[in-house]
């Protein structure tokens, strides 16, 4: 089964590269650019879907700092 | 006493981390895949870019069978230090607690740091006078020290943050300028600032030697 993890930030931890992105879209001309926060995609083929949060927990995220959200409906 | 440190594929200071430990003691190269530490007294982890930093910096790393033998030595009151990328490693490996993060600014950050000893009381510091200051450079990209409060107010209150930057001396947005942290039991160390650079005055300072010295006081 093809799946896909979201990893991103934890909410109130200071991101950087959100806030860059953020300050550089006003710059190109995009108004009303809000609330950026910059995460990382794992695409991945797995036989076990289930076992995903445990892979996420393990390696993939690091739950202290980022939160993950796993998408197995492509 | 003898020192192991510690290579992995990516790791750049292992040689200096050698030096400066063999200048107290012997010292020889770990390689990763080896899980016999070779009856050393102490272990460094070193800095560099193990596995190219993939994923997240030490997340890999931590899985190499090495770590397998530092967890278990270290769960025996084995002496180890995390420096700067090996800092990273053992947050990765939960022997540490916290994360690091990228630099607030989000650049490779690379100066003479000063350090304030927060606590003698790890293997690492016993050797240091608490409130002195220690001269050594820092070079990093992701050393933004992060735990949550609960848990910064814990480790505050048990001695377990070793080391502090003076002042703004290092601009990489550490919580509560946090430059080193201890476990629970005092024998595993992590810091960002690299003490194995700062050994010798003809390269600025020694300060980085007594952490070195420190060790070995514990081991004695």
């Amino acid at each position: 089964m093809r799946a896909r993890v979201l990893i991103r930030p934890k909410a109130g931890i200071l991101d950087p590269q959100g806030q860059t992105v953020e300050r550089a879209l006003p710059a190109l001309g995009f108004q009303g650019v809000s609330n950026v926060h910059v995460g990382r995609l794992v695409e991945l083929d797995v036989e076990d879907p289930s076992r995903l949060a445990e892979m996420c927990e393990q390696l993939l995220a690091n739950p202290l700092i980022e939160d993950y959200e796993i998408v197995t409906a492509l | 006493m003898k020192f192991g440190v510690v290579r992995f594929p990516g790791t750049c200071d292992e040689v200096d981390a050698q030096l400066a430990a063999a200048r107290v003691g012997d010292a020889e190269i770990l390689w990763h895949r080896d899980r016999d530490l070779r009856g050393v007294d102490a272990v460094v982890i070193p800095g560099g870019f193990s596995y190219g930093d993939h994923l997240r910096v030490g997340a890999v790393a931590r899985f190499s069978p090495v770590m397998e033998s530092v967890a278990a030595f270290a769960a025996e009151g084995g002496p180890v230090l995390g420096i700067c990328n090996g800092f990273q490693i053992l947050c990765e490996a939960g022997m540490l607690p916290g994360a690091l993060l990228p630099n607030t600014n989000l650049r490779f950050s690379m100066r003479q740091v000063v350090l304030e000893v927060v606590s003698d009381r790890s293997d690492w510091t016993r050797g240091c006078a608490v409130g002195g200051r220690l001269s050594i450079p820092a070079k990093h990209t992701t050393g933004r020290f992060y735990a949550p409060d609960a848990t910064l107010d814990q480790l505050e209150a048990d001695g377990h943050v070793a080391l502090r930057y003076v002042e703004d001396s290092l601009a990489n947005g550490s919580v509560r300028s946090i430059a080193g942290v201890t476990n629970a039991a005092g024998n595993v160390l992590g810091l960002m600032p690299h003490p194995e650079h700062a050994v010798d005055a003809l390269t600025g300072s020694a300060d980085g030697l007594k952490l070195f010295e420190s060790v070995a006081l514990a081991v004695a």
